[in-house]
């Protein structure tokens, strides 16, 4: 589990360092996500010796976005009075967007022949 | 006897008591998430926050002690983001195959959550600050913050509008994607994860593996994809 949890972060703190030393648009976080992956691929020890920790924690992904919620509740003044017209913006955007892209997705992969077996 | 209030302000220095508060009140979360058989209104986080917010209301307390507690919760979103790399991996086979599919739900999506946000907000009269803060809402909190101070938004009003679209996503996914009839797991959590990011990602992951392994693609491509287009996408709506 130690060296689990080490590897996680050493990958992480690699993207960290990337994303900086390097300007991209991209978040430590997810260059260290990609490299994993990637990792993962060609060694497939490696991902069964990270799977039970990686599973524990994606498990509680929901969890870790607590504390930035709560900070939206004491910072809903920063909405400047225009709350009505950005709560529809986000509510019809994200119904759009994600009817759009499923549909898209869906019609792509049946033209395509693009199937899920 | 011990004050209640000395116990208190020893409590309220420390980080335990808001981690245990932040923990606890998931936890209440969830089990009214179950409770309700999963019915996606009942957003465990979205429950959290609520309980947790209005606990901070009553007791007085700032955001910043809050974070002294919460931090630690907070900090592992890193490395869960690079976990992520597990559902993507034991998928690859499958995001191999639908290469095309990924890339035109992927600029469609991405399009679509900017324009339409934005059209919207334009309509009511918002500035261009406003604008410019609402333009990369659907990508991950750190993207998102870049971009709009990059292009003169600011960055408090994005996180907020970040998080309410994670939200929004993982309340409406379920019952809008069982609405269309799309059975394609795939298709569903890509779109969720292009949408709404890392919250998405992880109602995406409580599903199904598939849905959260492209909601987690979806997010990871979106980040990059609004960096290119967002200032390109807000040129239409400020001059």
């Amino acid at each position: 589990m130690l060296n689990a949890l080490t590897l996680i972060l050493c990958t992480q703190l690699v993207g960290e360092v990337a994303a900086r030393s390097l300007g991209l648009p991209v978040p430590g976080p997810i260059l260290g996500m990609v490299a994993l992956t990637i990792g993962f691929a060609t060694v497939p020890k490696l991902r069964e010796a990270v799977r039970p920790v990686a599973q524990g924690i994606l498990g509680h992904l929901s969890l870790l976005f607590v504390p930035a919620g709560v900070g939206v509740i004491g910072n809903l003044q920063a909405l400047q009075g225009m709350g009505l017209a950005l709560t529809l913006a986000i509510l019809v955007s994200t119904v759009l967007a994600i009817a759009v892209g499923a549909v898209t997705f869906a019609l792509v992969a049946r033209l395509t022949g693009a199937r899920d077996d | 006897m011990t004050d209640v209030a000395q116990i208190w302000s020893y409590l309220s220095q420390g980080p335990l008591l808001w981690l245990t508060a932040t923990l606890a009140a998931y936890g209440i979360g969830d089990a009214c998430f179950r409770a309700v058989n999963r019915a996606p209104v009942a957003n465990p986080v979205l429950i959290a926050v609520v309980l947790l917010g209005g606990l901070l209301w009553l007791t007085g307390t700032p955001y910043a002690t809050y974070f002294e507690g919460a931090q630690f919760v907070h900090f592992l979103l890193g490395p869960a983001t690079v976990c992520l790399a597990l559902p993507l991996a034991d998928n690859l086979p499958r995001l191999r195959r639908a290469l095309l599919p990924v890339a035109a739900a992927l600029l469609v999506g991405s399009v679509t959550a900017m324009t339409s946000a934005l059209a919207i907000a334009w309509a009511f009269g918002a500035d261009a600050a406003l604008l410019a803060s609402l333009a990369p809402k659907s990508a991950t909190a750190p993207v998102a913050i870049g971009i709009a101070e990059g292009m003169g938004g600011q960055p408090t009003l994005t996180a907020v509008l970040v998080i309410l679209t994670g939200i929004t996503g993982a309340v409406i996914a379920t019952p809008l994607l069982n609405l269309l009839r799309l059975k394609d797991w795939r298709a569903r959590g890509f779109a969720v994860g292009v949408a709404s990011h890392g919250i998405g990602t992880a109602r995406a992951l409580q599903v199904h593996p598939v849905a959260g392994a492209f909601a987690g693609l979806g997010m990871a491509l979106n980040a990059v994809l609004t960096a290119l287009l967002a200032p390109f996408v807000l040129g239409f709506f400020v001059n």
